[in-house]
C-alpha cells in the first residue's frame, strides 16, 4: 500500500482519472514514473491473463484445421498411421460427384436447419410476446423452458423413441384418440427426417424465447407507448415498433442458433444410428463425416467432405449476417 | 404497463384477454414438461405397462427398472466418470478462461477474444479427425486425458463467452479506485474484480458442467469401456436393451435427474447465463 501516502488526500477522483489517461494532473512527483510502470505492467499483465485461453483454444483449431486441410489432399485409409499419399483435388471431386451420399446430405442439413429453425424462430417470437409481461409462476415456467435445452440429447432421442413408437407410442394412442390415423414417425423412411426436425423445434424453441425475452426486456417502452397514442392496434404496434427494435437481438439468436442446427448430430445418431437409418434417411453432412471416419475409415475422403461443410457453415453465417445487418440498418 | 397501454380497453375485455394468456402459457408450459414427465414415469413402471399407453400417469410405481440398471454396474461407473471429466473439464477451463475473458473485456482485445467466436463456428468434428490421429499415434485414445482436454475445448470459448459480458457490466471505476490505492493491476483484478464476478463464474461453470456432462461426439469417440461416460453408456444401451423400455428409461432418468435439479435450483443464474451475450448484438 505505498502508493496510497504519495497520491494522499489528492481525491480518489483526480488520481484515478491521471490512472488511466496520463493528462498530467496536480499529483506529486514520481507518479509520471508509476504511470508507466502501470501501462508496463498492463501490457504484459494482459497477455499472461489472455494466453493460455487463447493458446489453447487456438492450438486445438489451428492445428486440426491444417492437419484437416493436408489430410483432404491424401488416400489416407484404414489404420491411422498406415502411409498415405497425396492425390491432389481428388478427393474433393469425389465428394462433389457423389449424387448418392454427399449431395442428399447436403440437402438433408439444409432442409434440416431451415425448417427447424424457421419454426423455432416464429414459435419463439410468438411465445416470447405471450411471457412478456410478468405472471404468476414466471419463475415456474421459466424452469420448464430450460429444461429440454438442459437435458442430455441422447436422453431426449431416447424419450422421443418411446413417445413416438409406431406401434405402443403414446403418440398413435393420442392421435387415434382424435380420429387421426396412426403414423410411422421415426419408423419409416419418408418421416423420420421431419420428425426429428419437430424434435429440435421442441428442444431449441425455449432457447429462442429466452433469448428474445432477454432482448425484449432491453427495449425502451416510448416508441410502443406513442404508437398506441396514434392509434396503433396490438398487430401494428408488434411488426412496426417492437419487431424493427428487436431486429439485432433476433438476428444474433438466429445466427447462433442456425450455427448449431447445422452441426446437430446427438439425437440424429442416437435415434437412427451410423448412417442416418438403413436408408440414409436422416444423413446430414456431419453424421456422413463422422460415418466416413469412424466407421469407414476414410480418412482423406472424411476430410474433404469437412472442409466443404465448414466452408457451408461459413458461407450461412456471413449470408445470416449480411442479411441481417442489412435489415437492421 | 397494461393499464397505461390499453386504456381503451374495458375491464370485463382484459380479464378475459388475461384468462385467455394464462390458458396459453399453461398449455405451453405443459407441451415442454409432459414428454420429461413421461420419460420419469415411466422409468417407475413394468415393461408391461410401458407398453400400454393406456396406463398412462396413474399406476402403482416400481423401483424394479432403477434396481436393475443400478446392479447392472455400468450407469453408476458412467456417472462417476462423466462427474470426473465435468469437475476437472470444468475447473481447469475456469481457470484459464475467467482471467482471459477479464483480460478481453479491460483491455478492449475483441479481435483476439473473437478467436473464441471460431470455436463456436467450426464444426466439432471437423476437430474431432486430426484430434483422434494425434492421440490415437500417442495412444492416449481412451483416457481421461483426451476426454477432459475435448470437452475443455467446449468450456473455455463458453466460459470466456459469458464472462465477457459479465466483466463488461461490472463498473470499472471500482478497480480505477483499487489501483490508486495501491493495488497492482492484477491486484485489481484478484481482490476486487474476481470476487464480483463470483455469480458470472458460478454461472458459466455450471453450464459448463451440463455441457460436459451431455456431450455425445467426443465421448463416442475418445472414451473406451473404462472411461465410458453417461450418454455413451445410454446411446449402448440403445442398441442392445432395445426392449426393455423401463430399463432405457430408468437410465436416461437417472443422468436427467441432476441436470433437472440444475435447472430448478439455479434457474434465474442458468437464464442468464444461457442469454448472456446475446442481446448485445
Amino acid at each position: 500500500m505505498p502508493a496510497m501516502e504519495t497520491t494522499g488526500a489528492g481525491g480518489v477522483a483526480t488520481a484515478a482519472r491521471s490512472a488511466t489517461t496520463r493528462t498530467p494532473g496536480p499529483t506529486p512527483r514520481g507518479a509520471g514514473r508509476r504511470q508507466r510502470t502501470f501501462e508496463q505492467a498492463n501490457r504484459r499483465l494482459k497477455w499472461a491473463m489472455l494466453a493460455p485461453a487463447v493458446l489453447f483454444v487456438g492450438l486445438m483449431i489451428v492445428f486440426p484445421l491444417v492437419f484437416t486441410l493436408n489430410l483432404s489432399l491424401t488416400d489416407a485409409f484404414g489404420a491411422v498411421n498406415a502411409d498415405s499419399a497425396h492425390i491432389g483435388l481428388r478427393n474433393f471431386g469425389d465428394a462433389l460427384g457423389d449424387t448418392r451420399r454427399f449431395w442428399p446430405a447436403a440437402r438433408r442439413t439444409l432442409v434440416f436447419t431451415v425448417g427447424a429453425v424457421v419454426l423455432e424462430t416464429v414459435l419463439g417470437l410468438a411465445l416470447a410476446m405471450l411471457m412478456r409481461k410478468p405472471f404468476r409462476g414466471m419463475r415456474w415456467v421459466r424452469t420448464v423452458l430450460i429444461i429440454p435445452l438442459l437435458a442430455t440429447p441422447v436422453a431426449i432421442g431416447i424419450l422421443w423413441l418411446l413417445i413416438l413408437d409406431p406401434t405402443n407410442g403414446i403418440a398413435n394412442h393420442l392421435l387415434e384418440a382424435v380420429g387421426a390415423p396412426r403414423q410411422e414417425f421415426l419408423g419409416s423412411v419418408g418421416q423420420s427426417l421431419p420428425t426429428l426436425m419437430l424434435i429440435d423445434v421442441w428442444q431449441w424453441t425455449p432457447m429462442m424465447t429466452l433469448l428474445l425475452l432477454a432482448g425484449l426486456t432491453t427495449l425502451p417502452e416510448e416508441p410502443e407507448e406513442a404508437a398506441l397514442v396514434d392509434g396503433a392496434n396490438a398487430w401494428q404496434r408488434f411488426r412496426y415498433v417492437v419487431l424493427p427494435m428487436l431486429g439485432p437481438t433476433l438476428a444474433t439468436a438466429l445466427v447462433l442458433r442456425a450455427v448449431d442446427a447445422l452441426k446437430t448430430f446427438d439425437i440424429l445418431y442416437a435415434t437412427k444410428g451410423a448412417g442416418g437409418g438403413s436408408d440414409f434417411e436422416v444423413e446430414t453432412l456431419n453424421v456422413y463425416a463422422y460415418g466416413l471416419t469412424f466407421d469407414y475409415q476414410e480418412y482423406g475422403l472424411a476430410a474433404a467432405v469437412l472442409v466443404l461443410f465448414t466452408l457451408f457453415i461459413i458461407g450461412v453465417v456471413v449470408l445470416l449476417r449480411r442479411r441481417g445487418g442489412r435489415k437492421n440498418a | 404497463m397494461s393499464a397505461t397501454l390499453s386504456p381503451a380497453r374495458t375491464g370485463r375485455g382484459r380479464r378475459y384477454g388475461s384468462w385467455l394468456r394464462g390458458v396459453a402459457i399453461t398449455v405451453v408450459t405443459l407441451v415442454f414438461a409432459l414428454p420429461v414427465v413421461w420419460m420419469f414415469a415411466a422409468a417407475f413402471k413394468t415393461n408391461v405397462q410401458v407398453t400400454d399407453p393406456s396406463v398412462g400417469l396413474w399406476f402403482t410405481p416400481t423401483l424394479d427398472n432403477f434396481r436393475a440398471v443400478v446392479e447392472a454396474g455400468q450407469i453408476v461407473r458412467s456417472m462417476g466418470n462423466s462427474l470426473l471429466v465435468g469437475v476437472v473439464s470444468t475447473l481447469l477451463s475456469a481457470v484459464i478462461a475467467v482471467p482471459a475473458a477479464w483480460a478481453v473485456g479491460r483491455f478492449s482485445m475483441h479481435r483476439t477474444g473473437s478467436v473464441i467466436l471460431v470455436a463456436r463456428i467450426v464444426p466439432a468434428i471437423s476437430l474431432l479427425v486430426p484430434w483422434y490421429y494425434l492421440f490415437a499415434r500417442m495412444g492416449l485414445v481412451g483416457s481421461y486425458t483426451v476426454l477432459v482436454l475435448s470437452h475443455m475445448f467446449v468450456s473455455v470459448p463458453l466460459i470466456m463467452w459469458i464472462m465477457i459480458s459479465f466483466f463488461a457490466g461490472l463498473p470499472v471505476e471500482l478497480e480505477e479506485a483499487a489501483r490508486t490505492d495501491g493495488l497492482s493491476a492484477f491486484g485489481a483484478f484478484w481482490r476486487i474484480s474476481l470476487p464480483l464476478a463470483a455469480p458470472g463464474t458460478a454461472t458459466a461453470s455450471l453450464l459448463a458442467f451440463v455441457f460436459s456432462w451431455n456431450n455425445f461426439m467426443f465421448a463416442l469417440v475418445f472414451s473406451d469401456d473404462r472411461t465410458q461416460t453417461v450418454p455413451v453408456t445410454l446411446f449402448n444401451f440403445i442398441s442392445y436393451a432395445s426392449t426393455d423400455w423401463g430399463g432405457l428409461m430408468a437410465a436416461a432418468s437417472l443422468i436427467t435427474v441432476p441436470v433437472v435439479l440444475a435447472a430448478v435450483l439455479g434457474q434465474k443464474y442458468l437464464v442468464a447465463g444461457l442469454t448472456s451475450g446475446a442481446s448485445k448484438g
